[in-house]
């Protein structure tokens, strides 16, 4: 195998590593690829009144079933005196909340934050097949009325999906004729309108149950939960809005509970009733991520860096921007072929930048190198060993830093404060070699150089500054990975550099004339 | 054509076809393929250059004395002291950096070609530096030699200004490819070096004529300071040279080096210093690209174990063929007259 094709092999996989791990931490994890990615986060409040009877009590509440794409974040089940426990059995989940004697008007209170998942998931495949529905006994008129309504939506369709939707589209409409009124009856409450619809499913033969839910609207109070007709359709479930025979689960739209059982059981009391209200929160999708995979225990993010403290964590934000800094000195170096004066010296001032900003920090760099370099030119006068005189230097370059910090804050100049945050011994560095520079080439090459190592230095600082790849080097590292494959790439890079474009421009105009 | 003249880039796709060789190529294709990392210390300490150069019979600079350590400086007047001219030299040095010529002196001045006068104790200061390692490649401390001058051969005394020319031949697998004579300038403050100023002549494989002349890049007719016209220049003993050259590659063992050769008025050619990782303004200077001739020297079955007709394969091989033709010189710049 040859050294190149080893090396494409290589990069192809870091490179398919990286990637791939991006794209399973977006699209299985949800990790958002913009920072700006928020999401909805809703606060539901049941709250149970009733009346207590002196007698024990116990409260049974039907509890929303977890599906694949809600997440829920918080459950709380706050009732001062109650004891409480969760049940779990076929039907669905239930809060059960007891207590030995309690009279009077009583509260309990289920409180639950969730969001939706961007995540498309079809309706799973029914475990098992649904029992063949019982064929209801309609009476006398109802049966006839039945019939005749069934029969005529059976002629217009010609699939179970379509049959249901036309039934309900039939029982809702705005000018029903005698039969539908018949069937609706007068006492046409939504729960006897659901009944109605799976009886009048059942005798066709069709398995369909109710579904409770809640729609999410923002500040919403004493909310109650809508009914929903799931009918059994070619293997799935298939959720149909009962007055107005829409298919599917709405937008914004939790499933409480299925079935028949129901929603509230109250043994000692009276009065009960249910009341729900919702608020609406946004939270950064990011951070819901986060906080998902951590309880979920995901792999991934149970070795990453969000399992450090979080002041490790910010030291790693600035180390994960490093490898982007890379990445533009070897672009510049390789494919622009811009002169630095030392190879990583641009990061390093381009961190430095970071801390204090970019115009402050040129200025503080400009002023420290320039005064660095006339004491510098004097020291070289005074016949110093190498070692000696750049350790001189560094002392130096603090003096001047120490006196930029004092002379600024004297003048109310807050942001000169930061000069600190340049490193020092490459500052001092970058004095001693400029200035030998200087001897030796001429200042002509220190400002090749130094503007080479400026330039490179501010537009490391535009990338590491920019938004979206802070978010993404912290919250991808893997993008690490790619970033090493673009690098191993650039390494085999042999065409020319954009400058010697420029230096052997002189060489191509004189071939052309030549030739004439 | 207009707006080409006032473009300053090249098209990559013009260069490739002239065969120019990059930075990046030259790093990947050349250094790294032909120059084993462990012999460049051969050709970086310049003492062992010297003494290769000495064992194969090459004529080398004489020296003079070396200073390793930083107490030795006190000894550098009586080293100096008896030799009216001299030139100290980090042994380790890159690229021309920390050379001091001294022309004459009188007990406590130093003068260099310029005329510049400077005391002992600057060179003292500049040789503890050299220690320090300040020229040397890394930063490691160096130890300094100090050779005998060169002396000026007449031939280019039109040529020169307050320095010894030098000539640049690059060696691939012991074929000597392209040539460029690197005169001294004003501008270069006495020095052969480009990047300061000094002017680069491409020079004809076959006879030793220059063909191209460049400053900073750009073309010229005359050197800038003694306003003499190139196509008069012949490099004399050019055959001699070129065996020289040739014969780096045994001593070294690099496969693509660049070698540094002076004339002497009294001694002839001489090796000053072998280089592994030499420039590309040598093209500029020679108007041509390294690549075909790179292909050329691949393309041989077997690389011919003696210099001398390695030189005379390249002398053959690579000859500007003028023929009938003037001299391409004369149609460089942008004002003159076209044919």
């Amino acid at each position: 195998m040859s050294p190149k094709l080893r090396l494409y092999i290589l990069v192809f996989l870091i490179m398919g590593l990286g990637i791939g791990l991006i794209l399973y931490k977006h699209f299985a994890l949800g990790f958002p690829l913009s920072p700006d990615d928020k999401k909805s986060v809703w606060t539901i409040e049941a709250k149970i009144d009733f009346i207590a009877r002196g007698d024990p009590v116990i409260v049974s509440f039907a509890l929303p079933p977890q599906t694949p794409n809600v997440v829920f974040m918080e459950e709380d089940f706050a009732s001062p005196g109650y004891g409480f426990s969760e049940l779990t059995s076929p039907a669905g989940r239930r809060a059960q909340w007891s207590k030995r004697t309690a009279s009077g008007p009583q509260t309990t209170y289920y409180r639950l934050s969730m969001y939706e998942t961007d995540q498309f998931i079809q309706p799973p495949i029914a475990a098992d097949l649904p029992a063949e529905p019982e064929k209801p006994e309609f009476d006398g008129v109802l049966k006839t009325a039945a019939i005749t309504l069934l029969d005529q939506v059976r002629s217009k369709s010609a699939n179970t999906e379509i049959f249901t939707r036309e039934l309900i589209r039939t029982l809702n409409s705005n000018t029903p004729d005698q039969n539908q009124r018949l069937l609706l009856n007068d006492q046409s409450s939504e729960d006897y309108k659901t009944h109605l619809i799976i009886n009048l499913l059942a005798s066709e033969g069709i398995s369909a149950h109710i579904v409770r839910g809640l729609y999410l609207n923002e500040g919403r109070k004493r909310l109650s939960l809508a009914n929903f007709v799931e009918v059994y359709i070619g293997g799935r479930w298939l959720l149909f809005n009962q007055n107005t025979g829409e298919s599917g689960k709405p937008k914004n739209f939790l499933v409480w509970q299925r079935g028949d059982q129901s929603l509230l059981d109250v043994i000692g009391g009276k009065n009960s009733k249910t009341s729900f209200s919702i608020i609406k929160s946004t939270q950064s999708t990011r951070n819901l991520a986060v906080r998902d995979s951590i309880s979920k225990q995901a792999g991934l993010i149970d070795f990453s860096i969000y399992s450090l403290p979080i002041e490790q964590q910010n030291a790693f934000k600035m180390i994960l921007l490093l490898p982007i800094g890379a990445l533009i000195v070897v672009i510049m170096r390789l494919l622009i072929g811009i002169r630095t004066s030392g190879t990583f010296m641009p990061i390093l001032i381009a961190l430095a930048l970071i801390q204090t900003t970019l115009l402050t920090g040129i200025i503080i760099f400009l002023t420290v190198v320039g005064t660095g370099l006339l004491i510098r030119s004097y020291l070289s006068r005074l016949n110093l060993l190498f070692v000696a005189r750049i350790s001189a230097v560094i002392i130096v370059v603090i003096a001047i830093m120490a006196s930029i910090s004092i002379i600024s804050n004297k003048l109310g100049i807050d942001q000169a404060m930061t000069v600190t945050f340049f490193p020092m011994i490459i500052l001092s560095w970058t004095i001693e070699r400029m200035s030998v520079l200087w001897e030796e080439d001429g200042p002509r090459e220190v400002f090749i150089q130094g503007g080479g190592s400026l330039l490179t230095a501010v537009i490391a600082y535009l990338f590491m500054t920019n938004r979206t790849i802070e978010y993404l080097t912290f919250n991808f590292p893997e993008l690490m990975l790619v970033n090493l494959a673009l690098i191993l790439i650039l390494g085999q890079y042999t065409g020319y550099r954009l400058s010697e474009l420029y230096r052997f421009h002189a060489l191509e105009r004189r071939d052309v004339t030549g030739k004439r | 054509m207009l707006w080409k003249d006032a473009m300053l880039l090249a098209s990559a796709r013009k260069l490739r076809s002239f065969g120019i060789i990059g930075m990046n190529q030259r790093n990947f294709g050349l250094i790294s393929r032909y120059n084993p990392r462990h012999l460049y210390p051969l050709v970086d300490d310049k003492l062992k250059t010297k003494l290769l150069a000495q064992k194969a019979g090459i004529t080398v600079p004489k020296l003079l004395g070396t200073v390793e350590y930083q107490h030795d400086v006190k000894l550098l007047k009586e080293i100096l002291h008896p030799h009216a001219q001299f030139v100290i030299k980090p042994v380790k040095g890159s690229g021309g950096k920390g050379i001091l010529v001294i022309n004459q002196h009188d007990h406590n001045h130093y003068f260099k070609p310029s005329g510049d006068a400077i005391q002992l104790v600057d060179i003292e200061r500049h040789v503890s530096n050299i220690l320090s390692g300040l020229h040397s490649l890394g930063g490691k401390p160096d130890n300094v030699m100090i050779e005998s001058l060169i002396q000026l051969d007449p031939i280019f005394s039109d040529y020169s200004y307050e320095g010894i020319p030098d000539l640049r031949i690059i060696v691939l697998c012991g074929y000597p490819i392209m040539a460029m004579l690197r005169l001294t300038t004003h501008a270069s403050d006495g020095k052969a070096n480009l990047h300061q100023g000094a002017v680069g002549v491409g020079i004809d494989m076959g006879t030793g004529h220059a063909l191209h002349a460049v400053q900073h890049g750009k073309p010229v007719l005359h050197h800038p300071d003694t306003r003499k016209t190139f196509s008069e220049l012949v490099i004399p003993h050019w055959d001699k040279l070129l065996q020289l050259a040739a014969a780096c590659y045994e001593m070294t063992g690099l496969g693509y080096l660049g070698a540094d050769i002076v004339l002497d008025r009294d001694q002839g050619p001489m090796i000053i210093e072998l280089n592994a990782r030499p420039g590309l303004s040598i093209q500029v200077a020679n108007a041509a690209g390294l690549a075909p001739r790179v292909a050329i020297i691949e393309a041989l079955k077997a690389i011919d174990p003696d210099p001398q007709s390695r030189a005379a394969f390249s002398k053959q091989q690579f000859a500007t063929n003028t023929g009938a033709h003037p001299p391409p010189l004369l149609y460089t710049r942008s004002d003159d007259p076209k044919p």
